[in-house]
């Protein structure tokens, strides 16, 4: 897990786009819940020397963000951010894999670049699809989904309460930090028995907190069970766009359309 | 709606670590009362409201809400007459929407799904929320929150608001529009407050508390101008009256 | 660190979804039956405390890089396995969302390596079994550090067994591990110091706040269920695994390939082809792949191949790779142009 004070702003600022008024933004959560888990399923199932198949795929981002209207800079700085993991675990597969795979114009090209690269594209659509949809689906949309998909009540009421409560943690550590900064002149990070104590005194603020959210709770008839508020409203688009992207998804990945397209002029 | 009165006879309260925090408290409340209720801090007002909603119980004497007694068997019959809305509105607002969070209270109650849309609709107009039903909550304003906090309790339908603090942490005008809106409701109302101007304006009786002790009762004019009594209780002459 | 997409094989990500639903359903199940309802806003709280405490950076001693908690084990110790279960899992599934920490489909490996470890093995195992009942500061520490130590060892050791089973990456399993697991050590250590401290402060203040499952139940018999439990989950998701790794090519991308004809050999089928393909069903590891990893078959056959591989689908790569730029360059075209539009509607709206 991580998290720091700058994902911070860019989670408020993914929020932020989430709650637009465009097409993509009024289909129902759980139309583009489902069309994403097609599109990364679709997308992780080819196989590791994979190249070509996969870019057609990168349609659907290009198209959505630029339906929905989302700034391209987060969508790529979050990419950067995250991908150090992915980068790094990959670039093993050049040095291990040097068998020739292709050759082009003379050149040798080894199984392992082309994994890499399959890797490095894998990890554009799949990461990015994700972004997507969270910043063209509201949070509480999402639950709703989750909800409607069968996940237990008590897990989306997390979701629900981890969402709310972020945001109010989130701002006091910011404050907390700027102190420190303030007096701190230069040196990073807290000592290790100093953000313990910090740590601690913010979980007992914390749990304070719970406290009169359970009374604020009780005061409003809670007892046991939070029911939500089911606005259902699945409408024919939204199941248009789950037939026709799923399908569009699956042609994808059965037929090779780049190759298609290739052949078209040679 | 019947005569709801609110009747405190002789209570006393200490919290498990032994700090006496109220020590023989009485008073009664009528249907239609408009009470403040101030003093410094410590003085035992937040431990007085919490046991108005039964989330505290006196340690002896009984608290009389409408004829039913305030007890662990009668706190969720009483919670549904007694709306108590709390001094921060970051903890009277849980839910991730404004919506969700009007209606937790009605769908609780049990409410149909378009009786509960049509109860938070009204609740949000009385306050003038009502364009901010989607929002989510943390996009809100202060003032803005604290006018929902109080539609959150409206969709309850109580006949009794109790209020901590209901204009702390708002900017002069967001503070005006609340209590306007208080001035608005015909509910009885108990705020407790150290917003004395606020008393002022809101409540026609006012309670002085010290030391887990009523100090004082009576109109709020009376007490809010006798300037000895305010000052042997640690307070202020509201700042409306200081200079003249 | 986080397993993410790009290296899960879709038979591993859904295995692990599957044992991951099991368990948030098991553990909401247990805790709608056995807990006060206080718990509820208590762990959605804590789950964004979490969040928050990540945010703040202490220095890691002689190293000069920072760190920051993970909370596994910090949200067991308060909440009890059930419930920080659970909310492991939504802070997983935000950070998913919001960070794009990993992606959804290997969001069901994350939950289950930062979650299923602290809750369910290293607190009743190590923690609890260190602390007892007289938790004093110095077993409190000890436990927190041994605790987060055996959590995230077990969990990096996790992500190494989730990424050599799907088969994405070269990277043997034993350089994996030998990485992996030392750099999580160090940072386990800190963590575990920084649990410890936290555990020891909140405490002193409030010692009756943590999670406590005697009250109610005698801690070696939850114990045992939670060892049962677990010890079921592992055969089920071990046997799926073995199950899928001893089919791999996984059911899916065989079957697609059947369909496709794409996986198989090119169109082409003479006899030689015929015979050469069954040679490498029977010498591949990975038959799948075998085609593409030469090295496998034996070296004559493998020279015999090189030849034909360009010969046969060098026509076929070239035209991928043109039509894969083709390809992207109309995407990017399909893209500027919608924006371009959608620009020009809002100016004249306004």
């Amino acid at each position: 897990m991580s998290f720091n004070q700058s994902e911070f702003f860019d989670l408020g600022y993914l929020d932020y786009l989430s709650y637009k008024d465009t097409f993509i933004h009024r289909l129902d959560p759980r139309a583009k819940f489902i069309v994403t888990l097609v599109f990364i399923f679709m997308v992780i199932s080819f196989p590791k020397h994979e190249i070509s198949g996969l870019i057609p795929f990168l349609i659907f981002p290009v198209i959505l963000v630029a339906l929905a209207d989302i700034p391209i800079k987060i969508i790529l700085k979050k990419l950067i951010v995250v991908s150090p993991f992915a980068l790094m675990v990959g670039i093993f597969n050049p040095m291990l894999d040097r068998k020739i795979l292709i050759s082009l114009f003379g050149i040798g090209i080894s199984g392992g670049w082309i994994s890499y690269l399959s890797i490095i594209i894998k990890f554009i659509l799949t990461i990015s699809s994700a972004l997507i949809l969270i910043a063209t689906t509201s949070f509480p949309g999402i639950c709703m989904a989750m909800e409607n998909l069968g996940m237990p009540n008590i897990f989306i009421l997390q979701l629900m309460f981890i969402y709310r409560y972020i945001f109010i943690l989130g701002e006091e550590v910011v404050r907390t930090n700027n102190a420190r900064e303030l007096r701190s002149f230069g040196k990073k990070g807290y000592e290790i028995l100093t953000a313990g104590n910090i740590l601690g005194s913010l979980l007992l603020r914390t749990i304070d907190r719970s406290e009169r959210i359970y009374q604020a709770m009780c005061a409003r008839g809670f007892n046991g069970k939070i029911n939500l508020f089911k606005k259902s409203r699945f409408l024919l688009k939204d199941f248009l766009y789950i037939i026709l992207l799923s399908g569009f998804f699956i042609f994808l990945r059965l037929f090779p359309l780049s190759q298609f397209i290739g052949k078209m002029f040679i | 709606m019947s005569h709801h009165i609110i009747k405190a006879e002789n209570i006393h309260f200490s919290y498990p670590d032994g700090t006496k925090a109220i020590n023989g408290i009485s008073f009664e409340i009528h249907h239609g009362e408009s009470v403040g209720i101030i003093g410094p801090n410590g003085a035992g007002k937040s431990t007085l409201i919490l046991q108005l909603n039964g989330f505290l119980l006196p340690t002896s004497g009984s608290f009389n809400i409408g004829g039913t007694p305030v007890t662990q068997k009668t706190k969720t019959e009483i919670r549904r007459h007694v709306g108590l809305v709390f001094q921060n509105p970051d903890d009277q607002l849980f839910m991730p929407t404004v919506f969700d969070d009007v209606a937790f209270g009605p769908l609780n109650l049990g409410l149909s799904p378009e009786a509960v849309e049509i109860k938070v609709e009204e609740s949000l107009r009385i306050v003038g929320c009502l364009e901010l039903k989607s929002r989510p909550s943390h996009h809100l304003s202060l003032g803005q929150k604290r006018a929902v906090s109080i539609a959150t309790i409206l969709a309850m339908e109580p006949d009794i608001l109790v209020m901590d603090e209901p204009s702390s942490f708002l900017d002069n005008h967001s503070r005006r529009e609340i209590i306007n809106l208080l001035r608005k409701f015909h509910h009885t109302k108990i705020i407790v407050s150290h917003d004395l101007d606020l008393i002022m304006d809101v409540c026609e009786r006012c309670i002085i508390l010290n030391d887990g002790r009523v100090q004082a009762d009576g109109t709020t004019k009376d007490m809010l101008l006798n300037k000895t009594l305010l000052e042997k209780n640690k307070l202020e002459l509201p700042l409306s009256l200081q200079n003249k | 660190m986080h397993m993410a997409d790009a290296l899960l094989s879709p038979t591993v990500g859904l295995s692990f979804w599957a044992g991951t639903i099991a368990t948030i359903s098991y553990c909401a199940r247990k805790l709608k039956n056995e807990f006060n309802d206080k718990i509820i806003p208590l762990m959605g709280v804590m789950g964004a405390f979490i969040f928050a405490g990540q945010m703040i950076n202490f220095t890691i001693p002689a190293t000069g890089s920072s760190g920051h908690i993970g909370g596994g084990l910090l949200l067991t110790i308060v909440l009890g396995p059930w419930a920080a279960f659970i909310s492991i899992a939504s802070v997983l599934f935000i950070q998913a969302l919001f960070f794009a920490d990993g992606g959804l489909l290997a969001l069901g490996c994350n939950i289950w390596n930062l979650g299923i470890y602290p809750c369910f093995i290293a607190y009743p195992l190590v923690y609890k079994l260190i602390t007892g009942s007289n938790n004093s500061n110095k077993k409190i520490m000890i436990g927190s550090i041994l605790g987060v130590i055996l959590g995230l060892e077990m969990g990096a050791f996790s992500v190494v067994l989730e990424t050599v089973f799907s088969g994405i990456t070269e990277l043997p399993f034993l350089t994996f591990t030998s990485i992996m697991l030392p750099i999580h050590l160090l940072i386990a250590v800190v963590e575990g110091i920084v649990t410890g401290t936290i555990v020891i402060y909140v405490k002193n203040i409030q010692p009756d706040l943590f999670y406590s499952d005697n009250k109610s139940n005698n801690t070696l018999l939850n114990l045992k269920k939670v060892l049962v439990a677990m010890s079921v989950l592992a055969l089920i998701t071990g046997g799926m695994l073995s199950w899928f790794a001893s089919t791999h090519p996984d059911g899916l991308e065989w079957s697609m390939g059947k369909i496709s004809g794409r996986e198989e050999l090119p169109p082409k089928e003479d006899i030689f082809h015929k015979t050469l393909s069954k040679l490498q069903e029977k010498t591949a590891f990975l038959p799948d792949y075998g085609f593409k990893k030469p090295e496998m078959a034996e070296p004559e056959k493998a020279e015999s191949e090189k030849e034909a591989w360009p010969a046969v689908s060098g026509g076929t790569s070239i035209a991928g790779i043109l039509g894969g730029i083709l390809t992207l360059g109309i995407t990017i075209l399909i893209g500027s142009v919608i924006k371009f539009f959608r620009k020009r509607s809002l100016t004249n709206t306004y």
